[in-house]
Parts: C-alpha cells; sequence; structure tokens
C-alpha cells in the first residue's frame, strides 16, 4: 500500500540521483484535495454572491435619505432608517458599559485569582462555556420574564442593553481570558519578585500587556450585539418607533429589527429599503472589525 | 506606603520589618470585587432558569406534559386552542437536518485542508473569510435566502412543483452555511492538537497526505470534530432570525423541506411580538416552549464541552 503513493512535500530520504521514480500524484490525491479546496470554495463564493446580491438589491435607495429619515409604513420611498441607527448607537453604547467591565474582571478572576482545581471555580468555567452557547432566542426569555416584567423596566433601552450584556458576556470572558493568558508567566513572577502585591502585579503589568487582546476580543463581541435581533423580538424592538431614544427609558428599535421588520412586509418596494439599511449595518460591522484587526496588527506582542 | 523591611526604629522599639506587614484592605476590596463579577455568569444561568421554570409550571398545570410533548396539533391562538408541540419539533429537527447536511461535510472539509494542506498565504486568505463568514448578522442571512435563495431554487427546480414562498430547503441551506465556520475553526483546533509526530510516523510508513489526513489525523481529531459538530447542532437547534425569515410562520408537522414550517425558536419569535398580557396561557406558551429548547441546546452544549475537555486532556 506505502510505496507507490509517495506524494509530493513527503521527506522520502532517497538520494539526489534517486532510484525510485516519483511517481504522479494519484488521481484519488487529487480529487480528495480538490474538494476539501471547493468546501472552502463553497463558503468565499456564497460570501460574494450575498454580498453582490445586498447591495445590488440597495442600490435604487442607497442615499442619504436612509440615514435621515425615519421608517413610513405608507410611503416606502420616503423611509429611512434614522431612529433604527440612534436606537442601535444608543443599545450598544449600554451594553459596551455594563458587559466590558464584568467581563474583563471575570477574565482577571478567572485566569490570576481562582484556583482550577475547586469544583466552584471549574462550575463558573463549564457555565461560562455553555452560556456561549444559549440560543441567543433563550435570553431574550430571560430578558422578558426577569428583566422586561420582573423588575419592571418594560420595553426600554435599559431592558435592551442588559440583555444584550448578558448575551455577549461570555464571549467578552473568554477573549479576555485568552488575551490575559498570553501574557507570560515570568513578567509576573519579576514584579511579585520587585516586592509588588498581586493586583499590582495585574494592574501594573499584566493588563497594560493584555489590553489590546482584550479590546480586539470586546470590539468583535459587540458587533455580535449589533448584528444580534432575535432577543429584542421580545423585548419590543419592533414597535413602529419614529423617533430617537430620548433615554435609558426610552422606547427604542434597532437596525437588524428594523430590517427584519421591513422583510416580513408584503409589498415589494420594501425589500430595496431592507436591503439598504442591511449595507448600513455592514458598513458599521466592517468598520468595528477593521479597527479589531488594526488594533491587533498595531499593539499584539510576541513574547 | 513605605518600603518593606525599611530598618527605622518604629515607636515600639522593634524594627519595622519585624513587625507584621500592614493588612492590605485594597488587595482583599479588589478579591471581592473580581469574586462578584464572576458571580454575574452564574446568575445569568440561575436568571435563566428562574425564567423559564415558574411560568412553563403554570402552562403544564393547564396543559398536561404528555399532551404538550406527544400532541400533534399546535394551534394556541385557536378555539379551541391546542398545545402539541411535535409540529414546531419536527419543524426545528428538517431545518436543522438539512443545516448539518450542507455545514458538517463543509466545514470538515475546510478544516481539513487549512490543518493539513494550505500554505501559510492561503490560510491568511481563508481564515478571514471565515471569520467574516460568521459575523455576518442572522437576520441578512435570512433575507438572503428568502430573497435570492429561494427565487432560484424555485427556477431552477426539476418539473413538479417547486418550493414554496416560505419553505424549510432554503433557510436550512442557508443555516449551514452560516454554521461552517463554527464546525470549521473548531475541528481545526482539534486537528492542530494532534501532534506532529503522529503525522510524521505516518509519512514514515509511506502513507500519502490523504492518508494521513484521513486514518491518523481524523481519528485522532475525532473527539474534537464531533464536538464542533454537536456544537454546531446546537446553533441550528437555537438559531432564529433565519427561520423566522425564510421557513414561514406556519406549525408544519411535515418532513417535505419544500413545504414552510415554523421551528421552536421562530414561533418564540412570533408570539413575543405579540406582546401578550403577563400570566395568559398564550404568555406561558413561550416560555414552555422555550424550556424545550433550553433543554436541548444544554444536553449538546454539555456533550461538546466535555468532548473538547478530552482532547485536550489527550494532547496537552
Amino acid at each position: 500500500m506505502g510505496s507507490r503513493v509517495l506524494g509530493e512535500g513527503v521527506a522520502t530520504g532517497v538520494p539526489e540521483g534517486r532510484r525510485l521514480e516519483r511517481r504522479r500524484t494519484p488521481w484519488r490525491e487529487r480529487l480528495f484535495q480538490l474538494s476539501l479546496g471547493a468546501s472552502l470554495a463553497v463558503g468565499v463564493v456564497f460570501l460574494g454572491s450575498l454580498l453582490t446580491y445586498v447591495v445590488v438589491e440597495a442600490w435604487p435607495r442607497l442615499d442619504f435619505r436612509i440615514l435621515t429619515d425615519f421608517p413610513d409604513i405608507i410611503d416606502p420611498t420616503q423611509a429611512g432608517a434614522q431612529s433604527a441607527i440612534t436606537g442601535t448607537i444608543w443599545v450598544i453604547a449600554f451594553t459596551a458599559l455594563y458587559c466590558l467591565p464584568v467581563g474583563f474582571l471575570t477574565a482577571i478572576h478567572l485566569e490570576e485569582y481562582a484556583d482550577r482545581h475547586r469544583w466552584y471555580n471549574r462550575a463558573i468555567e463549564i457555565n461560562i462555556q455553555n452560556l456561549a452557547a444559549v440560543p441567543s432566542i433563550v435570553y431574550g426569555i430571560l430578558g422578558l420574564g426577569i428583566i422586561s416584567r420582573g423588575l419592571g423596566f418594560g420595553q426600554t433601552v435599559l431592558t435592551a442593553s442588559l440583555t444584550l450584556s448578558l448575551l455577549v458576556l461570555p464571549t467578552v470572558i473568554i477573549a479576555a481570558r485568552e488575551a490575559i493568558r498570553a501574557v507570560p508567566q515570568s513578567i509576573r513572577e519579576a514584579s511579585l519578585a520587585l516586592g509588588a502585591t498581586q493586583w499590582q502585579t495585574i494592574w501594573r503589568q499584566v493588563l497594560p500587556a493584555a489590553v489590546p487582546g482584550m479590546a480586539t476580543g470586546a470590539i468583535l463581541a459587540l458587533s455580535r450585539a449589533i448584528g444580534e435581533a432575535a432577543p429584542l423580538l421580545l423585548l419590543g424592538g419592533l414597535t413602529f418607533i419614529t423617533f430617537n431614544p430620548t433615554g435609558l427609558d426610552s422606547a427604542y428599535t434597532v437596525l437588524p429589527i428594523q430590517i427584519f421588520n421591513w422583510i416580513s412586509q408584503s409589498r415589494a418596494e420594501f425589500a430595496p429599503l431592507a436591503a439598504a439599511a442591511i449595507v448600513i449595518l455592514l458598513v458599521i460591522l466592517l468598520a468595528m472589525n477593521s479597527l479589531a484587526i488594526w488594533l491587533r496588527n498595531r499593539y499584539s506582542r510576541r513574547w | 506606603m513605605r518600603p518593606p523591611g525599611a530598618g527605622h526604629r518604629a515607636a515600639s522599639g522593634r524594627p519595622d520589618f519585624l513587625k507584621r506587614a500592614q493588612p492590605r484592605y485594597g488587595e482583599k476590596a479588589v478579591k471581592v470585587l473580581l469574586v462578584a463579577a464572576s458571580l454575574v455568569s452564574v446568575a445569568t444561568t440561575v436568571g435563566i432558569i428562574a425564567a423559564l421554570v415558574p411560568p412553563a409550571l403554570d402552562f403544564f398545570g393547564e396543559v398536561g406534559f404528555g399532551d404538550f410533548i406527544t400532541g400533534t396539533d399546535w394551534s394556541p391562538l385557536f378555539k379551541p386552542p391546542h398545545f402539541g408541540v411535535l409540529p414546531l419539533v419536527t419543524g426545528t429537527l428538517v431545518v436543522t437536518a438539512i443545516a448539518l447536511v450542507v455545514a458538517v461535510p463543509l466545514g470538515l472539509g475546510a478544516a481539513v485542508y487549512l490543518s493539513e494542506y494550505a500554505r501559510p498565504r492561503v490560510r491568511s486568505f481563508f481564515k478571514p473569510v471565515l471569520e467574516v463568514l460568521a459575523g455576518i448578522p442572522t437576520v441578512v442571512y435570512g433575507f438572503f435566502a428568502l430573497q435570492a435563495i429561494t427565487p432560484l431554487l424555485q427556477d431552477i427546480w426539476p418539473g413538479g412543483r417547486g418550493p414554496e414562498v416560505f419553505n424549510a430547503l432554503s433557510a436550512g441551506f442557508v443555516m449551514g452555511i452560516m454554521i461552517i465556520p463554527t464546525i470549521a475553526s473548531l475541528s481545526e483546533d482539534a486537528m492542530n492538537a494532534v501532534p506532529n509526530d503522529l503525522r510524521d510516523g505516518g509519512f514514515a510508513l509511506g502513507s500519502s497526505r490523504m492518508q494521513v489526513a484521513t486514518r491518523v489525523v481524523f481519528p485522532a481529531a475525532l473527539s474534537g470534530i464531533v464536538a464542533a459538530s454537536v456544537l454546531g447542532v446546537s446553533r441550528a437547534i437555537g438559531e432564529t432570525m433565519i427561520v423566522a425569515v425564510a421557513a414561514g410562520g406556519r406549525p408544519n408537522l411535515s418532513f417535505n423541506p419544500l413545504e414552510g414550517m415554523q421551528t421552536m425558536t421562530a414561533f418564540i419569535a412570533a408570539a413575543g411580538i405579540g406582546d401578550l398580557p403577563t400570566g395568559s396561557l398564550g404568555y406561558q406558551t413561550i416560555f414552555a416552549v422555550g424550556s424545550l429548547l433550553f433543554v436541548m441546546t444544554l444536553v449538546m452544549n454539555l456533550v461538546s464541552i466535555r468532548l473538547v475537555r478530552r482532547y485536550r486532556e489527550v494532547y496537552e
């Protein structure tokens, strides 16, 4: 079985004037490699056609009215997504405010303080891993039952941002832990040996080194929150809103929900409008991802 | 702050460094703060259970659990209402199955290629593409399924009646593409964790690349690959927006992927939009179906976490 299939890239150890003829790669090998490449190509082609389709579909409506006008249920040609854009900014700003401190502190605790052999610390870890995979609509149920109705916060920006904070918290924690873990142990030991306390070591040595990685993870987590629609469907995001939020207790809508709303309309004129809002959403996400990649490349260090 | 061990004489007459260090209340306060932050994630799980269980119990007080879990008619808003959840479950299973048929082979193919074949430059092109694919909001996938994939399927369908406007096939297909990055990146991690010694051993015995990939690396990474696929199932079951947009809102006990069908998640979303009054039976259905969804995904997540730990233990 072995000798007839010496493929390329295999060190054969046969000297230069080799006696063994190098065979051509057998067709089964080629077919296998081709199908592997094809499975990646499917994703690339899909992504390309999705982006092209959305832009082409959105083209007639891709103007400034989408940014400046408010949703209009009577006349789609006059409708814009301003209230959804400002709503997205409000909700995400407060989501960041709630989830980033908690997420970073949890990551510090698990990496720097927690004894991994204790059952309760292991339980916290498994719990976070599970929470990362709990369906987003279940967080919507949590928001509906506990935050919106249980605590009586209602269908407001506050409820939406608290719910989204809990939704992306595991992602923030997992990314921040990886960034903290990448800081070499020798730096901590050096700091402790010079007489610094544990918190001084973390605050002055570990965190400055880990911050770029933590920021990158945080931006990626928040961009997930920006695209999230399912939980907000349960929290009043789909109400017809033609004003910008005025505070935490304000009603709101966000871009993905506005898109869902326009897709669900039966009249065909709403499809380009939905596509135009998708373009806006994708541009925001692209900007955030570029920022994350730039941060990673600019500040990341190899130890 | 005085420098530790400075040899000044204090009032008591002893050198400073022989005295017990000042208690560092700051350090203790930080610890308390960190533990408090860690408990937020625990509180989240407790909150999910506290949100789900009481209304679900109220619901099962009115509707028998047996009727719920084996009933074949889901029409909570009709008079008289029927609360048989099976149509929602089959809807979920049909869409999930289609998604897996797409995502598992393509995701694994991509992972094997990236881990065993791709040169660094090729990797650095394809990895970001997969990340972008994972970062696109699901409502956008739903839009594409409804507006582009379904009409395409209707056009190219050979003879007979093609897919309905809302159908499980295009929703499942698009969901499969959405899950490829999940399966690909986790399985690639598992394959990268396989030590090179095993590959070298295979090559030394004269195996080809394909033989090493399929008979050495693949079996060695199997638990990670299964974990990735299980997590893919969990994501497919829990996905809401694609099915809410493209698979329709009609509970349908059918295994025909060309028909529209409502999934558990799409029902929860639809009922949630309705803003039903607290305590009504309609409101409680959200929590009953939600509990079922949560339990199903919980089991898969725990299986997946367990399997990942296993391969980490073996190779790291």
